[in-house]
Formats: structure tokens, sequence, C-alpha cells
């Protein structure tokens, strides 16, 4: 029996598939892989390097003898700032987890009324939100300056957190994963027993898309994480740390390898948030194409 | 449309008994649950994204700074940018060009590059998938390249060509007007292999394996046939979205190129109208004129959008 699927799917790969094809393919994905690597390695190997190699002709690309003097560095320069550094990682953990988690239930809700309600204004409300794939934050940058100083947001934590509260992509995935994956049999036998939408949505939906709403996660995570500046805020203690290691690198050449060391720093979290949330995100991402 | 029911009280009634309004009022009733659920979604929506681009377009037709009440100008924001504002020209066509180059390019290195992955075996897969997408996701690792092109010796692209005796002294690679666009264009396109390319490598994985033999039988002969018969058309949901990723993010460079070569660039080589806005918009209080520009913006990406994805429906067919 296991010989035999082995043997179908031998067969499988060997369908419409040259071998001089498969050689291409891979050289290709070596070629063009090796490019988007390389950087990532080079900003490893440039954090570990100490002094004399950074500063050294011709460069060299690897690391003789790694040091961890650059992330001392950089830990002591953190030290200089006159905010203290602590501040600014938790500023960024604070404003990740609160927008994240906001934005997951504002999302999903709205998401599981549109796709599993029947109300009058859905297609129209979900065709807005299509429009609104089309153009980026730039467009509303300034226009969102004036509202949020309506609304005395310019310059709090607000004016990150909550416009993070609603990305239009986050409730386009859910909407579309639970289109796919939600069966509406099962909610209807839960309506026909009395229970109430939003017990519906919270006990029989969401555990039912945990893909769509981890793959939310990241992605509302990775994008408050990696924020840096932030225009409408002013006030040192409020930036972010992705901020303040701009400007610790803004600081001039000289700073090479702690620059290199705090690339490696951030680049890390989002990372291994990736390799251990692949497969529910590729799951989330099928479902995501957009029906004509 | 069809006929609907609407069970209440255990007594059915039908769409076609009641006018079309009367019909909806009863539905919007009976789903109250449903608007409170989607309302603190689209307040917050509404708030910070509809409103803001209709506000921005009346704007643009009046002159305002936030101090005084707005005046009404009518297109003089828009004459005084396309007739006398020579950097926004600059900005334009910039923006267009980065967004021509790296949009197509972005798109396509995504769409191929998930099918090389796709051919690979599951374990295999997952970690070159981590490869390619990891630049995307890695905060300012695209930072690096200033210290790989740095200008001076030490910089590694600049110390191998001297080293090769191919230059005599370093290039200031992200000052010289000469390496700006190609090297951001580089950076970009290196960094652009976010969303979208997830979507593509979701896509041909869920791919009906049983079109491929089916097809096979009806005289697919390669790779290249299979996906532009088979594949591609069962995935047309997935690039419709993708292309939607990359046209709207390849108008979104501006953070990288500022960080890369600084703002403003040199001679403007790298300005766009992004750049343009935020001059106008957050230094110096322009706002009138800054919508403006944000309204262009606007229309350039929605027209860039509804243009391909009309393209795209012809995929295949």
């Amino acid at each position: 029996m296991k010989e035999k699927s082995v043997k179908a799917a031998k067969r499988y790969r060997s369908l419409n598939r040259s071998l001089g094809g498969d050689i291409g393919v891979y050289i290709l994905l070596a070629l063009v892989g090796s490019v988007m690597v390389l950087p990532l390695i080079y900003a490893i190997a440039q954090s570990l390097k100490p002094l004399d190699e950074l500063w050294i002709f011709p460069p060299r690309f690897f690391v003789v003898n790694p040091t961890l003097k650059n992330f001392g560095d950089l830990f002591r320069l953190m030290r200089t700032s006159w905010v203290p550094f602590s501040r600014y990682i938790f500023n960024t953990v604070f404003y990740s987890v609160v927008g994240t988690a906001g934005n997951v239930l504002l999302s999903s809700m709205a998401a599981y009324a549109i796709s599993k309600i029947k109300f009058p204004g859905r297609n129209f409300l979900f065709s807005i939100i299509i429009y609104s794939l089309m153009f980026n934050a730039t467009v509303t940058g300034i226009t969102n300056f004036i509202t949020m100083s309506a609304l005395h947001m310019v310059d709090s934590i607000y004016a990150i957190i909550i416009p993070a509260w609603c990305t239009t992509f986050g409730l386009y995935l859910m909407k579309q994963f639970m289109e796919s994956s939600v069966p509406d049999e099962v909610l209807e036998s839960a309506r026909l027993e009395g229970a109430g939408e939003l017990k519906i949505f919270a006990k029989i939906a969401m555990p039912m898309v945990k893909p769509a709403w981890i793959t939310l996660i990241i992605f509302a995570f990775n994008g408050l994480w990696n924020a840096g500046a932030n225009m409408y805020v002013y006030s040192e203690q409020l930036k972010t740390f992705n901020y303040a290691i701009g400007q610790i690198l803004a600081g001039g050449i000289a700073r090479s390898g702690a620059a290199a060391a705090s690339t490696v720093i951030t680049m890390i979290v989002p990372i291994i948030v990736f390799i251990i949330t692949q497969s529910s995100i590729i799951q989330t991402m099928s479902t995501s194409g957009m029906k004509d | 449309m069809s006929v609907k029911t609407v069970v209440q009280d255990s007594k059915p009634v039908l769409r076609k008994d009641i006018s079309k309004f009367a019909w909806t009022l009863k539905e919007m009733r009976k789903n109250g649950a449903a608007y409170l659920m989607i309302a603190p979604f689209f307040i917050l929506f509404f708030v910070f994204t509809v409103v803001p681009v209709l506000l921005s377009i009346v704007i643009s037709f009046t002159t305002f700074n936030m101090l005084e009440f707005p005046k009404w100008i009518f297109m003089d924001n828009y004459i005084r940018l396309l007739l006398d504002d020579e950097i926004f020209l600059i900005a334009i066509k910039n923006t267009i060009v980065f967004a021509i180059l790296t949009g197509p390019l972005s798109y396509l290195l995504s769409l191929f590059f998930a099918w090389f992955i796709n051919e690979l075996r599951p374990k295999i897969r997952a970690f070159v998938t981590l490869i390619f997408y990891a630049p995307s996701i890695a905060g300012n690792v695209y930072l690096i390249w200033i210290i790989l092109f740095s200008g001076d010796q030490y910089g590694l692209v600049n110390g191998l060509l001297m080293d090769l005796n191919i230059i005599n002294s370093p290039i200031l690679f992200f000052q010289d007007t000469r390496f700006i666009m190609p090297l951001i264009i580089a950076v970009a396109l290196w960094s652009s292999l976010g969303t979208s390319f997830l979507t593509f490598i979701a896509g041909f994985q869920v791919v009906d394996k049983s079109l491929y033999e089916a097809g096979a039988v009806d005289g697919i002969k390669n790779r290249w046939q299979e996906l532009w018969f088979i594949t591609l058309p069962t995935m047309r949901p997935q690039m419709m979205l993708g292309a939607i990723l990359a046209i709207t993010g390849s108008f979104g460079f501006g953070g990288i190129i500022t960080a890369l070569v600084g703002f403003p660039s040199p001679d403007y080589v790298a300005h766009t109208i992004m750049h343009h806005l935020e001059d106008y918009g957050g230094m110096r209080f322009e706002l009138g004129y800054s919508s403006a520009i944000a309204t262009i913006l606007f229309f350039m990406m929605l027209g860039a959008n509804l243009l391909v994805t009309r393209l795209l429906r012809k995929v295949g067919t």
C-alpha cells in the first residue's frame, strides 16, 4: 500500500516534468535564493565582527573571530539615550500586543457578520473594503492628521493603537477564510437552538478559523513591531524601539558594527514567529484569493 | 433576484409580498446583531480610511493651514501642481517609473518563484519559502544594504571592486545619481516578496492535483502548458489579490527610499509623490496643496489597480 502511493507520487512528480527543466528550476532557485539570503547572512556576519575585521581592506564577507562585542556596544549606546531604552521596548511590546488584540477582535467580529449573516448592505461594505486595498496609508496621512487633532489623539498612544484596530487586509483575510471554512449548516443549527450571534461567533466560528486569526495576529504584530517613526507622535517617551534604533544608527558609520547588531535583533523576532506559524499562514492565504 | 423567505413568528413572509424597501427594513431589524458586530470595525474604518479619502478630495480644492478656516480656491492647487511645480513633475515621473518597474517585476518574481518552490518537497519547500519571504518581514534589515554599498573602501562592494582593480577610488553609491535609482529598485524588489508571494505559495498548494492528470490525458506536454492552461486559471483569485497587493506596494516604497538615500535625495533623482506629500504636508503644513497631491496619488493607485485587475480577468481565457 505504502509502496504504491510512493510510486504514484513519483509518477506524479515526473508528470509534464523534464529533467532539464527541473535542473533549470533548481539553479534559478539557488541563484535567486542566494541573492535573497546573502544580505541577511552578511548582517549577521557583520554583527559578529570585531573592530579590526570591520575596518579591513579588502573587506571580507564572513567573520573570522566572532565576538558579541557589537551587541554589548549597542546596549551601551542604548543606555546613553535620555529616555531609558526599556521604555522604547515597552512601547513596542505594548503597541504590538494591544494593537494586535483589538485588530483581531474587531476584524473577526465584522468578518463573521459579513460572511455569515445575510444582512442588507454587506456586499456594499465588502466592496468598499476591496477598494480600500487598492491604495495605501500615504493617501490618508494628511487628512488623518486633521481628524486626529480634532479628536485630540495627536501625540498620544491612541494615535498608534486605534488606527491599528481597523486594518482592511485583516478584515479581508478573515472574511475570505470564514466564508470557505465555516459551514453554514453548523451555524444554522446553533441558531435553531436559540444561540445568539455573538455567542455563535465566539463559541463556534472562532475555534474553526484558528489558522486565520493566527495569521492575522502575525501580520498585525509584524506591522506594529516593525513600525518606525509615527507621524502623529512627537514625544520621545512614546516612540518605538525601531525608531530609537534608527536614531542610534544615524549616529554614523563608526557604529557600523552596532548597526548590524541592531538589524539582527529586529529581524530575529519576525523570522522566528514566521517559522513557528508558517503552516497556519499558508493555510489562511490559500483562501485569500479574490473571486470576481 | 430569487424569492427569499423571511421566517418570523413561524409565519413565512415572501419577498415578493411586500415592497423592496419594507423588506429591507424588516431584514435590517431582524439582523440587528450583525450591525452591532460590524459597528466597532466599520466606525473606525470610516473615521480613519473612508472619511480621510473624501475629506482629502474636498480639501484639495482649498487653501488650508490648520489655523485659519479653509478658503475655497477650486482648481488652483492642481494648476499650481501641474504647471508651476517642476519638482512635482519629477516626483510623478519617478513614482511612475518606480511603480512600473517594481510592481510587475515583484509580481512576476513572486509568482514564478512560488511556482518553482512548489516543485520542491514539503520540508525543503517550507525552508526555501522562509528564505524568499524573510527580507520582507525582517524589520529594517534593508539598512544592511547601506553597509554593503557603503561609500568607502570598507564597504563590501567598493572593497571588492577596488581589490579587483575595476575602480581606483570608492563610489558613493547612495549619493551618485547614476546608481541611486537602480539600487533602490533592487532593494525594493529584494524586500517585496511579501504577502502576495505567500498568497501564491498557498495558491499553488491547493490546486486540485487530479486536474494535472486529466490535463496530461488531454495533451498537456510540459510544465509551461500546465501552468498556463491549468494552474493559472484555477489560481485567478490569488492572482487578483496578489496583483492588488503588488501594485499598492509598488507605490509604498517611500520609506525605504528615505532610509537609503535620505530626503531630499540628491538632485531629486529618487523624489516620489510620497516625498512631495511629506514635504508639503508634514513640513510646510500646506494642507490644501498636499491634499491635492494625495488625491492625485489616490487616483493613480486606484486607476492602476482597476486597470490591471481588469486585464487579469482575461488570463487563461
